[in-house]
C-alpha cells in the first residue's frame, strides 16, 4: 500500500495529466521529496524555498489541514490520503 | 423578551439545542446554535448588522448610499434586508453558478447583481468588486472578507451567547468561508475556556469548482488568523450532504449543505473525544437552513444523485 495524493486541475502539468498520484515516506516532506523525484517541479509549487508552504496552497492528510499537525512534519503512512488544494475564497457559511 | 422594536432588532440570541440522538454518548454531546433562526434565515444577518451599523458611525454610510458587495448569496440576502431598511442601494457581485433561491431572494429584496464567471468562483467575485469599487469611490464596498466588524459580531454576539448557554462547552465548530464566524467566536471563547477546541469546517467543492484556479492567485480573507484555530477540516460534498440528510432524519433539524460538512467535522471531533475516554461538550453553527439548496438537488434522489447534482456548484 502506499500514499494516495490527489493533485488538482492546475498542477497536473506535472503528473502527466493524473488526477491521483502515490507516494511514500514517513514525513509529509519526505512524501514531497519522493514525488518530486518522478514529478520534478512538483515540490517547488507547493513549498517555498524556506521550506515554508506556499501561502495560497492547502495540503490535507486525512481531510485534515497539515498547518494544525505539523506542516512538513506532519506523519504519514500507508493508506493515508493526501489532498492539495488552491486557496479560495469561501462562500457564507450560511455562505458569504 | 421575545418582542422586538423592528426586524433588525430582532438578529441574535437563537437557540442552542441539543442533539440526543447524534451525540455518542451522555457524555460527548453535540450542539446546534440554531443561526437560521435569524430575520432573513442565516448566519449572516450578525455580520451584516455589524458592518452597516459601523459604517454608520464612521460616517462611510450616508443617506442614500450604494453599497457594494462581494457575496455568494447569505450575507448579500442579510445585506439586502438591512439595506432596505435604512434606505441604501445595493449592487452584490456573485458567481453565476449559486442557486436560484438565492438569486430570487436579493431581487425580491430589492438588490441588484452583478454576475462574475462560474469558473472564477468566490475568488473572482471579490477581485471583480475591488475593481468595481476602485471604478466608483462614490460606492461602499463593505467587504466581509477584511471587515473587522464581520468577526465583532460573533466576538459580541454569538460567543458570548454560547458560553452563556453552554459553560461546559469544549469544542466550538464552525464553517470557514469569510472566517468572521470562527475568528469572532473563537476568539471570545479561546479567552474564556481554557483548552477549548475551535474546529473550521472548511468546504471543498468538485472539480470543476477548482477547475482553473490558479494557485498563485490564491485568496485568503484579510480576516484569517490561524493563530484562533486548533484544528482546519476539509469536508467534500459527499459527506457534507450524507450529515445533512442526518440532521434531518435523526434529529429534525433542516439545514443548509454547508452545516452538513460543519457537522462532519463535529462528529469526529466526538468520535476523537469518546476514543479518548474525555467527556466533550461540542457546539456547532447551523448557519442556514435547506431552503435556499432545494433546487440544487441535495434533498432529492439517492446521495450519489445529489452528489452528481452539487458538482459544479457553490453549495456553501
Amino acid at each position: 500500500m502506499a500514499i494516495q495524493v490527489r493533485i488538482p486541475t492546475i498542477l497536473r502539468s506535472y503528473t502527466g495529466g493524473a488526477k491521483s498520484i502515490e507516494g511514500k515516506g514517513d514525513s509529509l516532506g519526505a512524501l514531497l521529496d519522493d514525488l518530486d523525484s518522478r514529478h520534478p517541479g512538483l515540490r517547488a509549487r507547493l513549498v517555498t524555498d524556506d521550506g515554508a508552504l506556499h501561502r495560497f496552497v492547502n495540503i490535507y492528510v486525512n481531510d485534515e489541514d497539515v498547518r494544525f499537525t505539523g506542516s512538513l512534519e506532519t506523519a504519514v503512512s500507508d493508506g493515508d490520503s493526501v489532498t492539495v488544494l488552491p486557496a479560495v475564497a469561501g462562500g457564507a457559511p450560511g455562505r458569504g | 423578551m421575545a418582542r422586538f422594536e423592528s426586524l433588525i432588532d430582532s438578529v441574535g440570541d437563537t437557540p442552542l439545542v441539543g442533539l440526543p440522538r447524534l451525540s455518542p454518548t451522555p457524555d460527548v454531546r453535540l450542539w446546534a446554535k440554531l443561526e437560521d433562526r435569524n430575520p432573513t434565515g442565516s448566519v449572516k444577518d450578525r455580520a451584516a448588522l455589524w458592518m452597516v451599523h459601523a459604517a454608520e458611525k464612521d460616517g462611510l454610510l450616508q443617506p442614500g448610499a450604494t453599497i457594494l458587495e462581494p457575496t455568494s448569496g447569505n450575507t448579500g440576502i442579510s445585506l439586502a434586508m438591512v439595506a432596505r431598511l435604512r434606505g441604501y442601494r445595493l449592487i452584490c457581485v456573485m458567481p453565476e453558478n449559486t442557486s436560484v433561491e438565492r438569486r430570487q431572494l436579493l431581487q425580491m429584496y430589492g438588490a441588484e447583481i452583478i454576475y462574475s464567471p462560474a469558473a472564477g468562483g468566490s475568488n473572482q467575485a471579490v477581485a471583480q468588486a475591488k475593481e468595481l469599487a476602485a471604478a466608483n469611490p462614490g460606492w461602499v464596498m463593505l467587504y466581509q472578507y477584511g471587515n473587522p466588524a464581520n468577526a465583532a459580531a460573533h466576538y459580541e454576539s454569538t460567543g458570548p451567547e454560547i458560553l452563556r448557554d453552554l459553560p461546559s462547552i469544549t469544542h466550538l465548530v464552525a464553517g470557514l468561508g469569510t472566517t468572521g464566524t470562527l475568528m469572532g467566536t473563537g476568539r471570545f471563547l479561546r479567552e474564556r475556556v481554557p483548552g477549548i477546541q475551535v474546529i473550521a469546517a472548511e468546504p471543498r467543492y468538485g472539480e470543476l469548482v477548482y477547475g482553473l484556479r490558479n494557485i498563485d492567485e490564491g485568496f485568503v480573507p484579510e480576516l484569517y488568523d490561524p493563530a484562533v484555530l486548533t484544528t482546519r477540516f476539509s469536508v467534500g460534498p459527499k459527506e457534507a450532504l450524507r450529515r445533512t440528510r442526518e440532521l434531518v432524519e435523526r434529529e429534525g433539524i433542516f439545514a443548509g449543505i454547508s452545516t452538513g460538512a460543519i457537522l462532519h467535522a463535529a462528529l469526529a471531533a466526538a468520535d476523537k473525544a469518546v476514543a479518548a475516554g474525555q467527556r466533550a461538550d461540542i457546539a456547532f453553527i447551523v448557519c442556514d437552513g435547506g431552503w435556499k439548496y432545494l433546487s440544487t438537488g441535495a434533498y432529492a434522489g439517492t446521495l450519489a444523485e445529489a452528489e452528481a447534482a452539487l458538482e459544479g456548484q457553490l453549495w456553501a
